[in-house]
């Protein structure tokens, strides 16, 4: 055993956090890294406040999740409840999609775009801004209690409690008008439930991205976990080549004795910038999230001493096995293009473009009936045989619509609703149904004595130039079955 | 049983059990665990003073805070009367006609209608308000006392046959056969006949020799041409709808037999809106009529079959 027994030898198995002050640094990545951040907090914060014009009959906000109405927008496409496979659907392409991003690039999306990953960062970010760069901040913290630093902290923590308000604030915004809740909410009449959202996102979002940071990633998050089963040699990581680095040495040690050392001249640097503060030089681990900071920090390094960049780089193992072996590096694009990105990629592409077939053609009316079941029918005074129908009808448009009610089948049928008398009952009916709405119809069928029980179709026709049918089957129940079973 | 003894590696005692070689530590609770027993024992201590808990010989304890499950059943209720107040004052103050043609009030009437019919008529005329031999189907377009919402609710208010009520309607058929007003033979006949109104007989001698003692008995109430009379609740016995069996043995027995259903008055058991909301619920089923279109509809003619 390399360490003592711990329950023999009596010590804790809790590990404290090693606290992580990542250095600043800049480069390509880091650039990449900030254009993606302001990108996703970009769309995560302006999104609520986009317009867009629906008519009169709907709201003008762009992305909205109505969950009062039951009705979800997206800029131009409108999603009624029953239509929430779509959702489901772009849910299963954002699983299959980090998949392929996963199998593609490795763990990109915790490097750069996981909302965690990015909060973390900003908050980094805020540390930098308060206390300074890794080793003010190593003092600071080091530092007993004084003014300077109760005033430090008190800012800094500040700030983040002002970024995740914004945060928790600007969650609520996708689910109703955003101008009008901002008012409400400053003037107390938001409904309990959004402040209890704000405060419950501003807390996670303080004690998440300010203070556990990469503990989230290492031992919270299923998916670093997930990943390391999807990850094979062909996946591209960030990996630090040791063929290459090692053994690690100094550059006067180099200068002395050169073949003897690797390039690696051990300064820490690509430690000193992680953000979840892991050597990479250790090989790949979960607490990697390929943010690839390390790679910038090492190749200005290389830069300034004079070597050849890329001692530490994305690649995958395959090529690190092959340039060990002294052979040519192969094209990155050999690693993006395998045949699990390229299986993930159909399935995602094919499920997109369902997707997209089921939205140029789904119909935007429809009908639903329910039949009364107590009493299954009424014989009138005429001995003519009623049934009783709740019917439906969809206007998915935002506009009023037309629409023409007809029966099919049921020879000799007729109905009549609450609006129109039964001396006016006829075979069809026109209705004006109200923009972005369901409405429902009390309808009363009527068929000749005699009538046997069968089944008949409500058919639904829109009469204005976009047209759109759709029908319900439903059932006309009738004594002379029942009769003719009983004897 | 008191092989306790020191864990030499953690320092802790062994709770003194062994099985097959494995023993067990006695390690106590967690404090926060022995905490929150401590917390819950003096939380139940006040919990008894200020709410009922301890049975004595009669009641029990009433606690501090005076609460009891009818107490709050009552502030409940209170509540939802209050939230309901508007919609049933604005109910209250619109006459019944009025009411019909209220697109925002007729709904909630409806709804409230429908709530009252499932307490307090659905143990006769059904949960579907079909009714049953005997218990009109109020579904239909056919009315003994006619269909409009006025005369709904006059019937809702006053019963039929309803005792207790001075002005309930209450209409009066003869034993025929019972009684000896007609011979056992005349009252196949009449059956024959009425039978025959709605073509559920021929119009042979039977019906024909009936057609002199219906005319000698029972036009007074159910008209010349057997279509019934509203004012005095008789049934159209020409239509197909039978309140006591269209069959002849049921014609006949009912013949030989008068039924005199009873409807219970509700103005002294129910408040005001409550019968206003019930004629609404009733009229929306699919037979209510206009009230001046009502005596020319011809498919509304007259009267629940009640021979």
């Amino acid at each position: 055993m390399l360490s003592p027994d711990p329950v023999k030898s009596n010590t804790s198995l809790y590990a404290k956090r090693e606290p992580v002050y990542p250095k600043a640094v800049d480069g390509p990545y880091r650039r990449f890294k900030w254009a993606v951040m302001i990108l996703t907090l970009g769309i995560y914060y302006i999104t609520p406040w986009l317009r867009w014009d629906r008519g009169p009959h709907a709201p003008d906000q762009a992305v909205l999740i109505d969950l009062a109405h039951r009705r979800f927008f997206m800029f131009g496409i409108e999603i009624w409840p029953h239509e929430f496979y779509f959702v489901a659907g772009l849910l299963i392409m954002a699983g299959i999609g980090l998949f392929l991003i996963t199998s593609a690039v490795g763990r990109a999306w915790c490097g750069y775009a996981c909302p965690q990953t990015v909060w973390t960062d900003l908050f980094q970010h805020v540390d930098r801004f308060v206390d300074g760069d890794r080793n003010a901040q190593m003092r600071l913290d080091a530092a007993p209690w004084s003014a300077n630093k109760v005033f430090k902290r008190g800012l800094k923590w500040s700030i983040y409690l002002a970024i995740s308000f914004w945060t928790g604030g600007a969650w609520i915004m996708y689910f109703a008008d955003a101008p009008t809740l901002t008012v409400d909410f400053w003037t107390g009449q938001a409904a309990p439930v959004a402040y209890a959202t704000v405060g419950v996102l501003t807390l996670t979002t303080f004690v998440l991205g300010g203070f556990m940071r990469e503990q989230v990633c290492v031992y919270m998050c299923p998916w670093p976990r997930i990943q390391t089963a999807m990850l094979d040699e062909k996946s591209l990581i960030v990996t630090y080549k040791d063929w290459r680095g090692e053994p690690r040495g100094s550059i006067k040690k180099a200068e002395k004795n050169p073949g003897a050392v690797g390039d690696c001249i051990d300064c820490n640097g690509c430690v000193n910038v992680c953000p979840t503060g892991y050597d990479i030089r250790n090989g790949p681990d979960i607490k990697c999230i390929t943010c690839a900071l390390c790679i910038d920090e090492c190749d200005k390094v290389m830069k300034a001493i004079g070597r050849p960049r890329g001692l530490i780089d994305y690649a995958t193992l395959e090529d690190c096995e092959a340039e060990r072996k002294g052979e040519a590096p192969r094209p990155i694009t050999k690693a993006l293009f395998h045949t699990r990105t390229l299986v993930y990629t159909g399935i995602w592409a094919a499920i997109g473009f369902a997707l997209l077939f089921a939205l140029g053609t789904r119909e935007r009316i429809d009908i639903k009936v329910q039949k009364d079941r107590n009493p299954p029918y009424t014989v009138q005074s005429s001995g003519e045989i009623r049934n009783d129908y709740t019917v439906k009808l969809l206007n998915m448009q935002a506009r009023p619509r037309d629409m023409q009610v007809r029966l099919e089948g049921l020879p000799g049928g007729k109905f009549w609703t609450n609006d129109i008398p039964r001396t006016q009952a006829a075979r069809e009916l026109t209705v004006k149904v109200p923009a972005d709405r369901v409405e429902p119809l009390r309808v009363y069928v009527v068929a000749p004595d005699g009538t046997a029980a069968q089944g008949f179709l409500f058919q639904l026709k829109a009469l204005d130039e976009e047209g759109g049918e759709a029908k319900a089957e439903v059932k006309f129940d009738s004594p002379v079955e029942a009769e003719e079973q009983t004897q | 049983m008191a092989n306790k003894r020191i864990d030499e590696p953690t320092g802790i005692e062994t709770v003194g059990h062994e099985w097959d070689g494995i023993e067990e530590l006695n390690n106590p609770l967690p404090r926060w665990w022995v905490w929150t027993t401590y917390m819950t024992i003096i939380f139940s201590i006040g919990y008894m003073i200020v709410y009922p808990a301890l049975p004595m010989l009669k009641s029990g304890t009433e606690g501090l805070w005076g609460w009891s499950s009818r107490g709050q059943l009552a502030e409940e209720m209170k509540a939802g009367a209050a939230l309901r107040k508007e919609a049933s004052d604005a109910i209250a103050a619109t006459p019944l006609e009025a009411l019909i043609k209220d697109e925002k009030l007729m709904p909630l009437a409806i709804a409230g209608g429908a709530a009252a019919f499932k307490q307090n008529c659905v143990q006769c005329h059904g949960s579907g308000a079909a009714g049953s031999e005997g218990y009109p189907n109020l579904k239909d377009e056919d009315w003994l006392w006619g269909g409009t919402i006025t005369d709904i609710h006059t019937t809702l208010e006053h019963g039929i046959r309803a005792s207790d009520y001075p002005q309930t309607r209450t209409s009066l058929m003869p034993s025929f056969g019972k009684d000896g007003i007609l011979t056992p033979a005349q009252v196949s006949d009449t059956t024959a006949y009425v039978l025959s109104l709605s073509g559920k007989h021929p119009n042979d001698a039977a019906a024909q020799r009936g057609a002199a003692s219906f005319a000698a008995n029972c036009v007074a109430c159910h008209g010349a041409d057997g279509k019934g009379l509203r004012q005095f609740g008789a049934p159209n016995l020409t239509d197909a709808v039978w309140l006591y069996g269209g069959t002849p043995d049921k014609v006949s027995a009912s013949i030989h037999k008068a039924h005199a259903g009873v409807m219970p008055g509700w103005s002294k058991k129910l408040d005001a809106v409550t019968i206003k909301m019930l004629a609404a619920y009733v009229y929306s089923l699919g037979g209510g009529e206009e009230s001046a279109a009502a005596p020319t509809t011809p498919a509304s003619g007259t009267g629940n079959a009640k021979p």
